[in-house]
């Protein structure tokens, strides 16, 4: 399955009740789901990647490849296919932000 | 590998540069401009919306947080200890930073009660506090009176399901058991802290006992029907423990006799050497017993935006105690999601803002089946606005492959690195 068809999968099941609100802090809430592993702002201890001041274009490639497979991983396949394309643009530019 | 002190020292670095440490003095004022939140457990949740709190409210908003433990002891990860991995210093974290890095009032005490009128907490020993929001956190309690004979008789029948004292007497009943012994171990329904737990700690000590006294056997005797989670990849490291464990699966726990170790369960009677029964559970005490509504008499019913306990607005409830939302489990993991949600709700419900309508929460736990190889479980959970509560996406998430030795490695980061999130 590429990307493009999972992502169309989920706007059409998962998230047809996803409300896009103009939250100011909606990029740092989401990019906080990912720090239980990647560290508080990004900034791993070590054993997982620290995301912090990574360019938002080689974030998002690196997401895009998860999903469709191109980059093999354990787990970030399966957790990348849970956000949407507008979140993941939330969260790379707010991890490329942070110094 | 590092060990914790250079764990905690790189810890300490890592945020030492967004660090609120000119804004301890702070914390001593019971309210601030921002308000004043009480947290109620300093455990996976309680710790993470403490730290959060005020790592968001930039320091305006005063947080205590109220635990009977002088140290965070990890359940994740306590299994390693059992099975004699790991020790009991590599799971036990200090509050210290809470307090001096965040500006958090750590108090050890046990909170007695809740008056969700007067917005206060009563302690057995620091009086009442009162509160502008209170986080409760409490975790599991276990209902003991569930099984005949075993109120009263942890030290002879330990459950080890909350992590401390009672991990020590658990890995040292297995240390004292002969070879050729029977390790018991009793799983009640779900659900339960933590789904993927008993089956690992049954590897965990399988994996002990086939190193150390290989004539002994791991029975697992499971109130459910079936592996309750990871269920093939469980399967499969039973296989590899053929003649050490021996899986029962629709087995209720009835009775124990503490004296002589012997459990009655619905069709069977087992007497083991070791016998650990992790009892049936509910929410923590303090969220049963302070008229927040329940689900089944044992979960806390939540709004899902605010995680307020329904009905009762200045009330927030996370982790273990809730009545979880569709496939969301109850985990080390979880807890610190929701206590990103809530923390981030607070804050704008304390500055007369909705909150935050679109949460995302998440999960990830890594079982081990060996002292090398783990696997995991995955899933992502975003709000429904049609139903008003979290749901998994379809096609996200999901399981390893196989138990592998990457993951393993990945594994020992994620308690690290989560560790570090909540009390770093």
């Amino acid at each position: 399955m590429n990307a493009k068809l999972v992502l169309t999968t989920l706007c059409l099941t998962g998230l047809a009740g996803l409300s896009h609100a103009n939250d100011p802090n909606l990029a740092r809430n989401l990019a906080a789901t990912c720090a239980n592993c990647h560290g508080t702002s990004g900034k791993s201890l070590g054993g997982m990647e620290s995301l912090a001041g990574e360019p938002k274009e080689k974030l998002l490639q690196k997401l895009a490849d998860f999903r469709s497979g191109a980059k093999p991983a354990s787990i970030m396949h399966q957790i990348s296919k849970g956000y949407t394309d507008e979140q993941l643009d939330l969260i790379t530019a707010y991890y490329a932000a942070m110094k | 590998m590092q060990n914790r002190r250079e764990f905690l020292k790189s810890a300490g670095a890592v945020v030492a540069g967004s660090s609120l440490l000119g804004l301890a003095g702070c914390a001593g004022m019971d309210r601030g401009a921002g308000g004043h939140v009480v947290v109620v457990g300093g455990g996976y949740g309680g710790a993470t919306v403490a730290k959060y709190l005020r790592m968001w409210s930039e320091g305006r908003i005063n947080v205590t947080l109220i635990e009977r433990s002088t140290e965070f002891v990890s359940c994740p990860m306590s299994n390693l200890v059992i099975g004699g991995l790991k020790n009991m210093t590599d799971i036990t974290i200090s509050y210290d930073n809470l307090r001096s890095r965040w500006g958090v009032k750590v108090i050890t005490d046990e909170v007695l009660a809740l008056d969700t009128a007067k917005r206060t907490v009563s302690t057995a020993h620091n009086g009442t506090i009162a509160y502008d929001r209170v986080v409760l956190s409490p975790g599991i309690d276990f209902m003991f009176d569930r099984v005949g004979g075993l109120a009263g008789n942890e030290e002879l029948i330990p459950h080890a399901w909350k992590a401390g004292p009672q991990t020590v007497v658990l890995r040292q009943q297995l240390q004292d058991m002969k070879d050729g012994g029977i390790f018991a171990l009793h799983i009640p329904k779900s659900p339960y802290r933590c789904p993927p737990g008993p089956y690992e700690r049954a590897c965990m000590v399988a994996n002990y006992l086939r190193r150390e006294k290989p004539k002994s056997k791991v029975l697992v005797l499971d109130a459910n029907g079936e592996i309750q989670s990871k269920k093939a990849l469980f399967t499969k490291a039973f296989e590899g423990y053929k003649g050490l464990i021996e899986y029962m699966p629709n087995n209720e726990l009835r009775s124990v006799n503490a004296k002589t170790r012997t459990a009655e369960l619905d069709f069977e009677k087992v007497k083991a050497d070791v016998l650990n029964v992790i009892p049936p559970m509910r929410a923590g005490n303090i969220a049963t017993q302070s008229g927040l509504p329940l689900i089944n008499d044992r979960w806390v019913d939540v709004e899902w935006l605010t995680y307020e306990a329904r009905g009762i607005p200045g009330v927030h409830v996370i982790g273990d105690s809730l009545f979880p939302a569709p496939t969301m489990p109850k985990s080390g993991h979880m807890a610190n999601q929701q206590a990103k949600v809530v923390a981030a709700a607070i804050i704008n419900l304390l500055a007369g803002e909705a909150p935050n309508p679109s949460p995302v929460v998440m999960n990830t736990c890594y079982s081990f089946v060996d002292a090398k190889n783990a696997m995991h479980v995955a899933s992502v959970h975003q709000y429904d606005t049609v139903k008003k509560q979290p749901m998994p996406v379809p096609g996200a998430g999901g399981v390893s492959v196989a138990a592998n030795e990457i993951e393993g490695k990945f594994a020992h980061a994620w308690a690290q690195n989560i560790w570090a999130d909540m009390l770093a």
